[in-house]
């Protein structure tokens, strides 16, 4: 906490992108451009998600390409419910609803067990064969949900309209945008304050030398497995907030090629910096909104641009804005 | 009992296809360091190229030897200009840019040829179906994969166990710095290596082309495939590949084809019926989660400096 309050380059450069958040709606306003509104809420959402994906990939030094199937099974939480409560029925001895309270919740929990019980196994591998595990799981993860024709299979679960959250009015987008943002703030207060506790300082140096972490008696696999569950929890935040802003949940949503931009996303952004790929989110999909205008084969732009920025490109926007040296907040 | 026959053929011949994926893959993996995402594509090109050709000249062979011809240089081109870049960087890096790359065949494939699946038609000396044992007919085509697959097998392993090429080849995969140190080229050696891994890869495709639709992603959908099968064989054996492939190949088909009338059997009806499909997609991935909770490096680990 210490560390937000002294006057720094990063604390400028922090409020600078609370308050331009804070004013977008406004802006959008006056410029008479309200559509844009739900784009933003997007950022929000894949910056909460990418935000998640950092404590583990940037912290951790976990290499994980499958996050995006807890936002998928974080987002069919919220369609799955809402889809009984349209039918009346109930699952598991549960009836639907449409309680964001409620459905959030449920989403935060089942992705968390999910994360907890694939990351149990893929913690136990290192290096390439973690990333091919991690992706393994994310497709296990599609395919299920391709298959379960009764959930709309391969053509996704729409939704009527937005959760309800405590008598506020989801379905107007300014409204939506701000609990995103409130959201996002309070996991990442919430994660700075993880990443520079004990806890953390666990973490980041299980990264730097994980044998040395355990020669110290410090069961490093536990406090992995701990901030993976975590990060998996948050993503599936994330998804629920996803199916909310498009009122509708998808396969797609957790296929592989989204946990590999959550990762560009990271990288873009800046790693192991938590507001870095909040940036890097937006970055990102400004890219895909301005080349898309242009050419349908955005792709094709998008591709080497990557490559180069792994090439050449360190430390990520943020590291160059707030200058590399303190990385690692 | 006839249908569970053809099911293992099946599975026989899936298992072949992801052998001849998973062998290169698992060689770059293993000799270079390299995570390599990219490998789809080179099978995408390889099916692309073949069945533009087939398609004009009309012969099948032709378009084979084209399309391994034309993904064997891009994919030599690829390694000179980028990967080599990403020897010595981390994983997260050549993910992320084997990841562009993918963007981009995917993109320039779509570009050049459109967004329709292209077709291809078994070529007619190898249409038709042969009688296997009494009363068991099947596809000629699909034996004819299988026993290109086997053929590819037998040539790796000779390769491997009585060449000078294998043999340094093997030794790069356990240190590549004292076999650059006796002499070899090694930057040579892995462009040849490469090289390799990228035709088998446009063979799988090329043969695959008759079979499924040659479309823009096929690539992508072998490849996870593929991932598992390296991590259940080992990343970086040959022979774990060939195993791995044959039980994901096996697994795979007999699950889809057995697993929900088994399950609809031991689930009651309704749950059965909404559950059996998705479960039998799962059944390689479960099967992978059990292998690593006992094996965590795979059914034949490499000795090397991996983690270290």
């Amino acid at each position: 906490m210490k560390n937000l309050l002294t006057f720094n380059r990063k604390t400028v450069v922090n409020s600078i992108g609370l308050i331009l958040f804070l004013i977008l709606p406004f802006l959008t306003k006056s410029f008479e451009q309200e559509y844009l509104i739900s784009f933003f809420s997007m950022i929000l959402i894949y910056g909460l998600a990418a935000a998640s994906l950092d404590l583990i990939l940037g912290f951790g030094g976990m290499i994980s390409l499958g996050h995006a199937v807890f936002m998928g099974i974080g987002g069919y939480s919220v369609g799955v419910l809402a889809f009984h409560k349209y039918e009346s029925s109930s699952i598991f001895g549960f009836d639907g609803t449409e309680n964001a309270l409620i459905t959030w919740g449920v989403a935060i929990l089942i992705a968390g067990v999910f994360g907890l019980l694939t990351g149990a196994v893929s913690l136990r591998t290192k290096g390439m064969s973690f990333i091919m595990i991690t992706l393994a799981f994310a497709q296990m993860g599609y395919y299920f949900f391709v298959s379960l024709s009764k959930y709309g299979g391969s053509d996704g679960l729409s939704l009527y309209n937005r959760n309800e959250l405590l008598g506020l009015d989801l379905g107007d987008d300014v409204t939506f945008y701000y609990i995103c943002l409130a959201i996002l703030v309070l996991f990442l207060l919430i994660a700075h304050r993880v990443v520079n506790s004990h806890f953390g300082k666990v973490i980041t140096a299980s990264r730097q030398n994980e044998q040395r972490v355990q020669v110290l008696g410090v069961a490093s696999y536990r406090y992995k497995l701990a901030i993976y569950t975590f990060a998996a929890a948050v993503a599936g935040l994330a998804g629920a907030l996803m199916t909310n802003q498009n009122e509708f949940a998808s396969p797609e949503l957790m296929h592989w090629t989204k946990s590999g931009e959550l990762m560009v996303m990271v990288l873009l952004g800046g790693m192991g910096t938590l507001f870095g790929p909040v940036l890097g989110a937006a970055i990102l999909l400004l890219m895909e909104y301005f080349l898309a205008m242009y050419t349908e084969h955005w792709m094709v732009v998008l591709g080497p641009f990557l490559i180069i920025v792994v090439l050449f490109a360190k430390n990520g926007l943020y590291g160059l804005l707030v200058g590399s040296k303190d990385k690692n907040v | 009992m006839l249908l569970f026959i053809e099911q293992l053929f099946n599975g026989l011949q899936l298992g072949v296809m992801l052998f001849l994926m998973s062998a290169g893959l698992t060689l770059v993996f293993g000799i270079m360091q390299v995570i390599n995402l990219a490998h789809g594509s080179f099978y995408m090109i390889g099916a692309f190229v073949a069945a533009t050709v087939t398609l004009h000249s009309g012969s099948f062979l032709l378009g084979m030897v084209a399309g391994l011809s034309v993904a064997g240089i891009i994919g030599m081109i690829v390694e000179m200009t980028i990967l080599r870049q990403l020897y010595n960087r981390n994983h997260l890096d050549q993910v992320l840019a084997t990841f562009g790359l993918i963007f981009f065949f995917n993109e320039l494939t779509r570009i050049i040829w459109g967004r329709q699946p292209l077709f291809m038609d078994i070529p007619s000396w190898l249409d038709g179906t042969v009688e296997i044992f009494a009363g068991i007919e099947y596809p000629l085509y699909r034996l004819a994969i299988i026993f290109v697959g086997f053929i590819v097998a037998l040539f790796l392993y000779l390769l491997f166990s009585r060449t000078r090429l294998g043999m340094q080849i093997r030794a790069g995969a356990t240190n590549r710095d004292i076999v650059a140190a006796l002499g070899v080229n090694i930057k040579l050696l892995y462009t040849l290596v490469f090289g390799l891994g990228v035709m088998l890869a446009a063979l799988a495709g090329v043969m695959a082309g008759p079979i499924l639709a040659v479309e823009v992603g096929m690539g992508e959908s072998i490849l996870i495939l593929t991932f598992v099968v390296i991590i259940i064989g080992g990343i970086g054996s040959v022979k774990g590949a060939f195993a791995g492939a044959l039980l994901v190949g096996m697994v795979d088909t007999l699950g889809r084809a057995y697993l929900p009338t088994i399950l609809s059997l031991l689930l009651s009806s309704e749950l059965g019926e909404t559950l059996s499909a998705p479960i039998a997609s799962m059944s390689i991935y479960m099967m992978m989660a059990l292998i690593l909770a006992f094996k965590p490096n795979g059914l034949f680990p490499i000795q090397s400096r991996l983690d270290s």
